[in-house]
């Protein structure tokens, strides 16, 4: 019977075990992934079976890297979404957790946008760690990314964004994600996606501050391939901090709503 | 005269501007993105917008945090 093993075929007799095939291909493994779910050593493979064998803590080279990533993808998206480029407005509650989401599932380009440097009362939210206090938040992502997934194009640009600017700095994305703080920059934001930049994906955000209810939080159609997740009424402010679960919900509803536009299911 | 606001008919004054609409909803005029008959609206043009009869606003307002 064939396998598949860390995508190239193998001849293998009938009842052969996961820890058979290690013995043969890979004797370090440790983890047996087969058809996109670990199973245990002694677990009996079958005709066509599609197995990964990986070694714990090692780090594999580029391409078999991808390979492994992107293992429990199904078939067909990692190749759109390896291609497909997303502008990131923003690296706060919102913008680093889109983007730490995207780098998960390979995103081939990211541009991070931001003019700020971590602080400590960013640490309740944000995906920056104690030891990256007093960075500038486009090279502490950067850095952090790098960690999750070396293997995308991660370019970054230490500015203030203005209405004027965004067009120009995201002519390239496919998809642009608005993670900004400030109302004022969100509407602008949204205004220049709808007068300037119309073609591109847009996923904007207002509304996520608090502990409010989880499903108040929805994902609104403003045109084709422009959305605004939000409960679109929490405004942070005295009383109403920001904390990472909602706006963790919000940003992921964001990074998969940017998904399913590059997929083309919106 | 009557307008349409997000669907709901809405009675203002003549020659009444989207900004001053806006003051007069108690919203910060920077924070809402203004779509008017189908037109998405520049923020420099608010004041200078007159609104007319039968005018179709569609106002999405923006709230801080992320």
């Amino acid at each position: 019977m064939m396998l598949q093993v860390n995508e190239q075929p193998y001849r293998f007799q009938p009842g052969v075990r996961a820890l058979d095939l290690a013995a043969e291909i890979k004797p370090d493994a440790d983890v047996f992934i087969v058809n996109g779910f670990p199973v245990g050593a002694e677990t009996i493979l079958a005709d066509g079976d599609c197995c990964w064998l990986i070694r714990k803590g090692e780090r594999p080279a580029a391409d078999e890297m991808e390979r492994l990533l992107y293992a429990r993808h199904t078939p067909g998206v990692h190749a759109r979404i390896k291609s497909s480029f997303v502008g990131i407005m923003g690296l706060g509650g919102l913008g680093s957790v889109v983007a730490v989401s995207l780098a998960r599932i390979g995103i081939g380009r990211l541009l991070l946008a931001d003019f700020d440097v971590v602080e400590p009362s960013n640490l309740n939210r944000q995906q920056y760690l104690v030891s990256q206090v007093g960075m500038r938040k486009v090279d502490a992502l950067k850095e952090n990314l790098a960690q999750i997934n070396p293997y995308l194009d991660v370019s970054s640009i230490n500015v203030v964004l203005t209405e004027q600017s965004i067009p120009e700095i995201f002519r390239d994305v496919d998809v642009l994600a608005e993670c900004f703080d400030s109302a004022e920059m969100k509407a602008a934001a949204l205004r220049c996606a709808l007068t300037r930049m119309s073609g591109k994906g847009f996923v904007g955000v207002s509304g996520v501050a608090g502990y409010e209810e989880n499903d108040l939080i929805t994902t609104r159609k403003i045109r084709s391939g422009v959305y605004l997740v939000g409960d679109g009424e929490t405004a942070a402010g005295p009383g109403q901090g920001l904390m990472a679960p909602r706006v963790g919900i919000a940003a992921n509803c964001q990074a998969n709503q940017i998904l399913r536009i590059l997929l083309g299911k919106a | 005269m009557k307008i349409q606001c997000n669907g709901k008919d809405t009675i203002i004054d003549e020659g009444v501007s989207i900004e001053k609409l806006l003051l007069e909803l108690a919203l910060n005029p920077d924070t809402v993105v203004v779509e008017c008959n189908e037109r998405i609206i520049l923020r420099e043009d608010y004041g200078s917008h007159i609104l007319v009869e039968g005018d179709e606003l569609e106002l999405i307002r923006f709230v801080g945090g992320g």
